[in-house]
C-alpha cells in the first residue's frame, strides 16, 4: 500500500523542551524527514564569563536538574584542570559514588517513570500506579536508592553543596556508607523484578539496526564513568583535549541545539555506547542481566539502549558496593564539616569530561590569574545525540512507510525516547501533528 | 469546579529540577494524585488537556514564544504559582541581564550567532534579558528555591486546597542557619548573603553542607541593610565582591527590587 503521509512538527508549539518530527511521503515516497530540537537558548557559555573559580560549578550545575551531580562536577573537573589541582583517593572514590548514585536514579526514572509506559500500552505512570501498583512501588524505591546515594555523599540529589573545588566541603559518615551498602545489597530484588518485568514486554521494542559509531570515556581500570579517555568503535582511543575535533559541534536549522559528527554523519553516547566499548568491565551481575536479553557488544540497534540501560543499572550497585568498600576498608579520613581545600589560583585552560547518564559530557573553561572564568564551552550529550537520531529516522522510516501514521507517530517516538534525552532539553513529548494529504 | 481541581505543570528557560524534586517526593506523590488530577505533566506524562485549575510555571521567560505561551497558560488557569527561582525572580538564568547581549549569543554561538539576527530563523527569536513569571502575567503564589524544597511544596499546596494562606516566611537564612547551630559563614572568610536572604523553606542547607548562602530563594522582603552592611565592613567585603554575589541570582531583582510585590498580587 502506498500512501500519502504528512506529519508536521506544530510550529506554534514549539518551545524549550520540545523536539518535533517532520515526515512527509506521497505515494508511499519519502520526501522529507526531519527530527528538529527546538529548545530556548540559555547561553551558560556566557553566564560563566566574569564568574569567579569557585563558583563556575554552581552555576553549570543548573544546565540539568536531572544530571546536575555530572555537570558540577565536570565543572570542577575542568576547573581543577585548569588550576592543577589534585584530589586524593577518597575524594575521587567518594565522587564517584555520587555519580554513581545520580546514573542510576537517572536510568531508573527513564526506564520506570517514561519508557516502560509504551511497553505497557500507558500513556504515563500514573494509570500504571493502578494497573501495575507493585511493579511502580518498586521503581519508586530502586529511584529513591539512587537519591539517597547522592544524598548520602553530596549532600543533595539535585544541585549538590558537597562538591566543591578540590574535593568535599563535608563527608558522609561511616556509618551512614555502611548503612547505604546494607540498602544496595538489599535492592538484588528489586533489580531482579525490574528485568523480570522488562524482559517479559522486550518483544514491545522495535527490531531496528543501524550501524553507527560509538563514542563513550573508557579506562583500564574500569567501566569508564568519572574518568577515562574518549574512545570512538570507529577509530580507538581518541585525545581529551582535542575534544572539539572529535564532537565538531555545527548548527544547523533545524536546531538550536548544536549537532555533532566524527568519523561519519552521527555518532551515538549513552549506555548503549559505553556498553559496546567497556562491556569486558562490566560486573557480573550486569553481564548476567545483558545474556538474559541476549544483548551483546556491538550491538547496533538504538532501541537496547533501554536494555543496556537497565544492565548499568545492575553495573551501578555492583561499582558502588566495591567503592563503599574500598573506603571503609581503608579507612574513611574525616575532615571538618566545613572543609575548604586549599587551592593554588592560578591562570589557564582545562577540560573535564564524565560519562553523564546520558553519555560523555565535556566542559572547558578557561581562567585568568585571579581565577575569573574568561571563556566556557560543553558540550552535551543529548547534543551528540541529535545527528543520530535523524540517520536513525531516514533509515527507519522508509521500512515501516507502509503502517498507519499513528503506529509511524509512536515507533519514532519510541526512538527518540531510547536515547533518554535530557528531561531538560527533552523530547518526551513530541509535537507532531498528522495531516491526511490527499493524492492530487 | 470539579471535587478534584485539575492540576498542570509547565516549564520554561531552566533546568526543570523543580519539577524532578516534585517527582522526588515518590509515594508522596501519589498521596497527592488522590486530590487532585494531574493533567499535564511534561516531564513525566503524555498525556496533556487545557482544562486545568491551577498551573505551576518553572524556568524564565527568554523568547516571545515563552511570553505567548505562559500568557495562554494565564488565561486557562484560575491560579498561577511560579516554582523555582528562575519562575519567580530570574535566578541564575539572570546572570546574563548584566552582559551584553551582542557578546552573550557570540560566546555561546561563534559566528552562529548571525542566526538571531535572521527573521526566518525563529527558533533563535530571544528576549536580551531573563524574566520571571511575574514580568508578564499576573502570578498568585510563589514558591521559590534553586531547586524548590519539595516539603515546602507540599505545604504550599495543600494550604491552597484547603483554603488556607501559603505566604512564604519573610525572615533572613540566618535565623534558619542560628537553628541548625551553623558557624556563620563570615567566620570563614566566606561572603554569605544568608543575612538578606529569604529563609524558611531551605533549613540554610548550603551552610549547612560546609559552603555559603549563595541567595537562590531572593531578598527578603525588607532586607536589614545596615545591619547587614555593618557586617560587611566588619568583615572587609568590598562593593564589586557584593556586587558579584548580588549578580548570582538576583540581576532581575536588582533591577526591578525585591519581591515586595510577591505577595501583592490580588489573590
Amino acid at each position: 500500500m502506498s500512501q500519502n503521509i504528512s506529519i508536521e512538527g506544530d510550529l506554534v508549539t514549539r518551545v524549550e523542551g520540545h523536539g518535533e518530527l517532520v515526515v512527509n511521503a506521497t505515494d508511499g515516497q519519502l520526501e522529507e524527514c526531519e527530527w528538529q530540537v527546538v529548545e530556548s537558548p540559555r547561553f551558560f557559555e556566557s553566564m560563566v564569563v566574569g564568574r569567579d573559580w569557585d563558583e563556575i560549578h554552581h552555576i553549570v550545575s543548573r544546565i540539568c536538574g536531572i544530571c546536575s551531580v555530572t555537570h558540577t562536577m565536570t565543572g570542577l573537573k575542568a576547573v581543577e584542570d585548569a588550576m592543577a589541582v589534585e584530589l586524593s583517593e577518597q575524594d575521587i572514590k567518594l565522587r564517584k559514588l555520587a555519580l554513581a548514585g545520580e546514573t542510576l536514579q537517572s536510568h531508573v526514572l527513564h526506564l520506570g517513570y517514561l519508557a516502560l509506559p509504551d511497553l505497557v500500552d500507558a500513556k504515563s505512570v500514573v494509570p500504571m500506579a493502578e494497573s501495575h501498583e507493585e511493579e511502580v512501588k518498586t521503581v519508586i524505591r530502586l529511584h529513591k536508592l539512587g537519591n539517597e546515594l547522592i544524598e548520602t555523599v553530596a549532600g543533595r540529589s539535585t544541585h549538590a553543596q558537597r562538591t566543591i573545588p578540590g574535593g568535599f566541603s563535608q563527608l558522609p559518615h561511616e556509618a551512614e556508607l555502611r548503612d547505604l551498602r546494607t540498602s544496595l545489597e538489599d535492592s538484588w530484588g528489586d533489580i531482579e523484578a525490574v528485568v523480570d518485568l522488562v524482559l517479559s514486554l522486550a518483544d514491545g521494542l522495535p527490531d531496528f539496526t543501524r550501524e553507527t559509531e560509538y563514542i563513550s570515556l573508557t579506562d583500564p581500570d574500569e567501566y569508564a564513568l568519572y574518568d577515562g579517555v574518549p574512545y570512538s568503535s570507529d577509530t580507538g582511543e581518541l585525545d581529551l583535549a582535542e575534544y572539539r575535533d572529535i564532537v565538531n559541534e555545527h548548527v544547523v536549522e533545524q536546531s538550536t541545539a548544536k549537532f555533532t559528527k566524527h568519523n561519519r554523519e552521527s555518532y551515538m553516547v549513552g549506555a548503549l555506547a559505553r556498553f559496546n566499548n567497556n562491556y569486558e568491565q562490566l560486573g557480573p551481575m550486569a553481564t548476567a542481566v545483558a545474556d538474559r536479553f541476549g544483548l551483546n557488544p556491538v550491538c547496533h540497534k538504538p532501541y537496547m539502549n533501554n536494555v543496556a540501560q537497565l544492565v548499568e543499572t545492575a553495573h551501578l550497585v555492583e561499582h558502588s558496593i566495591e567503592l563503599i568498600d574500598s573506603i571503609l576498608e581503608s579507612g574513611l579520613e574525616e575532615q571538618s564539616d566545613y572543609h575548604k581545600p586549599d587551592v593554588d589560583v592560578t591562570a589557564g585552560q582545562g577540560v573535564g569530561a564524565i560519562e553523564a547518564p546520558r553519555g560523555v559530557l565535556f566542559h572547558d573553561y578557561t581562567v585568568d590569574e585571579e581565577g575569573t572564568a574568561v571563556e566556557g564551552n560543553c558540550v552535551i550529550p543529548t547534543n551528540q545525540n541529535h545527528a543520530n537520531i535523524q540517520q536513525d529516522m531516514e533509515q527507519l522510516v522508509p521500512s515501516i512507510i507502509d503502517q498507519p501514521e499513528d503506529q509511524i507517530e509512536h515507533t519514532l517516538e519510541m526512538l527518540v525516547r531510547a536515547y533518554d534525552p535530557c528531561i531538560s532539553c527533552s523530547t518526551h513529548y513530541l509535537d507532531i501533528e498528522f495531516v491526511d494529504e490527499q493524492l492530487e | 469546579m470539579s471535587e478534584k481541581p485539575n492540576v498542570a505543570f509547565f516549564d520554561f528557560a531552566g533546568c526543570e529540577g523543580d519539577q524532578l524534586e516534585i517527582i522526588n517526593l515518590e509515594e508522596r506523590l501519589l498521596d497527592l494524585v488522590e486530590v487532585v488530577d494531574v493533567v499535564n505533566f511534561r516531564e513525566a506524562m503524555s498525556e496533556h488537556s487545557d482544562d486545568y485549575d491551577i498551573a505551576f510555571v518553572e524556568g524564565s521567560i527568554t523568547t516571545p514564544h515563552d511570553a505567548e505561551r505562559l500568557e495562554e497558560v494565564r488565561s486557562n488557569a484560575d491560579t498561577v504559582i511560579a516554582i523555582g527561582s528562575c519562575a519567580v525572580f530570574g535566578g541564575i538564568n539572570s546572570i546574563r541581564n548584566e552582559q551584553d547581549f551582542e557578546a552573550v549569543k557570540e560566546r555561546a554561538y561563534g559566528e552562529d550567532a548571525a542566526m538571531f539576527d535572521d527573521p526566518d530563523a525563529e527558533l533563535f527569536d530571544s528576549f536580551e534579558q531573563a524574566q520571571p513569571a511575574k514580568a508578564f502575567v499576573d502570578v498568585e503564589y510563589e514558591i521559590p528555591g534553586c531547586p524548590v524544597d519539595g516539603e515546602e511544596f507540599i505545604q504550599t499546596v495543600t494550604a491552597i486546597l484547603q483554603g488556607g494562606d501559603p505566604s512564604l516566611a519573610n525572615h533572613p537564612v540566618c535565623v534558619d542557619c542560628k537553628l541548625e547551630e551553623n558557624t556563620c559563614a563570615f567566620e570563614r572568610d566566606e561572603i554569605c548573603l544568608g543575612p538578606i536572604t529569604r529563609g524558611g523553606g531551605c533549613d540554610a542547607i548550603c551552610v549547612s553542607q560546609g559552603t555559603r548562602c549563595w541567595g537562590c530563594r531572593g531578598m527578603v522582603d525588607n532586607p536589614a541593610e545596615d545591619a547587614y552592611s555593618e557586617v560587611l565592613h566588619e568583615y572587609g567585603v568590598t562593593a564589586d565582591e557584593l556586587v558579584n554575589e548580588f549578580t548570582l541570582y538576583w540581576s532581575w531583582q536588582r533591577e526591578h527590587g525585591p519581591q515586595a510585590d510577591v505577595q501583592e498580587v490580588e489573590q
